[in-house]
């Protein structure tokens, strides 16, 4: 599979990693090119250095031939306004979009994006732990302890 | 009129006054609190600080009962974001949004936002109106059936010069709304003659600027 990535903080080189070790084709853009730093050693996929909002640099970066754009810079409305521009200028088939905040993310998730949320992600999870140590399990994670 | 500006640098700020001294109502949101303080001590109360992008921002500016979101950030990831939520959550009729690369405005268009304004091609068009002895300029885009308002300089050897417009085959869809001669500003008619060195003031697809920069100058 080819899959570009925009963004390489922690989330972006961690799934660059792991679907370049897997056998796919990673290409990673970021603005800062000492993101690429946190990529292994061994990587094996390109990076390119840019503004994944520009369709210039997600040309270069191989969209025209992608099949998944993962969004995730640390700005909402980065990754929202790249998903979008992969998805109908490119169309490319999968295309997935971190939004930190919730209300975009439902605004977003109900236009059509696929949409990844840490905010509620992470607050169920923790939510979920914490009301397991007072034995009001949620049964979200199962529940049985 | 209700108009919420996002957005409080040069443009928001003149933006915001000017649309205050028309007398519409403007609430102008600032990401940057020392920015909007300073905004509210010239504009009166009209800043509020926060993200245009954040529905709890829209919701504390009314953005339920407003009439148009103008969004002049530096960004345009953030202008686009501006529009799209004012226009899918709080169901503003227009939304309009500066637009910083040119190559974006096609896309913003493409995603919804109902006007757009690119000014690095004002600018362009006005340096470009500004250099002497260019042959065609292409003034103003109008984004009504993406049209253009071009002013091209007949030269002694184009092919329309010395002829009446009844007899030049336009491009379809191309109309020469006047004409400017020396300090004379002509209404033209059928038998209206085109003189070297007179400039037309044409109004054309903006994909047919090309043939009739061929055929006039």
């Amino acid at each position: 599979m080819n899959v570009v990535i925009m963004g390489c903080g922690r989330v972006g080189a961690r799934v660059a990693a792991l679907l370049d070790h897997t056998g796919n084709h990673v290409t990673v853009i970021d603005t800062d090119s000492r993101a690429f730093r946190r990529l292994p050693p061994n990587f094996g996929g390109e990076t390119i250095i840019g503004t994944g909002i520009d369709e210039d640099v997600l040309r270069k970066a191989g969209i025209e031939e992608a099949d998944a754009f993962i969004a995730v810079t640390n700005g909402d409305n980065r990754n929202i306004m790249a998903a979008q521009v992969a998805r109908l200028v490119f169309e490319v088939p999968e295309v997935i979009c971190r939004i930190y905040d919730p209300v975009r993310e439902d605004t977003y998730r109900r236009l059509g994006l696929t949409t990844v949320c840490p905010t509620t992600t992470v607050s169920a999870i923790i939510l979920d732990n914490v009301m397991r140590g007072t034995g009001e399990g949620s049964g979200a994670r199962g529940g049985t302890t | 009129m209700y108009i919420i500006v996002a957005g409080g640098g040069k443009v928001g700020f003149y933006l915001a006054q000017h649309l205050l001294a028309e007398g519409h109502e403007v609430l102008l949101i600032e990401r940057n609190p020392d920015r909007v303080t300073e905004i509210n001590e010239v504009l009166g109360a009209v800043a509020l600080p926060g993200d245009a992008a954040e529905a709890a921002t829209l919701v504390a500016a009314g953005a339920l009962r407003c009439d148009v979101v103008v969004a002049v950030t530096g960004e345009d990831e953030d202008n686009l974001v501006i529009c799209q939520v004012a226009r899918e959550k709080f169901h503003v009729g227009r939304t309009i949004a500066r637009v910083n690369n040119p190559k974006n405005e096609h896309l913003f268009r493409m995603l919804g936002v109902d006007v757009t304004v690119s000014q690095t091609n004002y600018i362009l068009n006005l340096i470009e109106q500004a250099i002497p002895d260019r042959s065609f300029v292409h003034l103003l885009s109008l984004q009504h059936e993406d049209l253009a308002i071009v002013d091209a300089k007949v030269s002694k050897d184009s092919a329309v010069a010395n002829r009446s417009i009844s007899e030049i085959e336009l491009p379809p869809n191309t109309a020469i709304a006047a004409i400017a001669r020396g300090a004379e500003l002509i209404v033209p008619n059928a038998n209206t003659l085109l003189l070297p060195g007179d400039d037309i003031f044409a109004i054309a697809h903006q994909d047919q600027e090309d043939d009739l920069r061929r055929l006039l100058v």
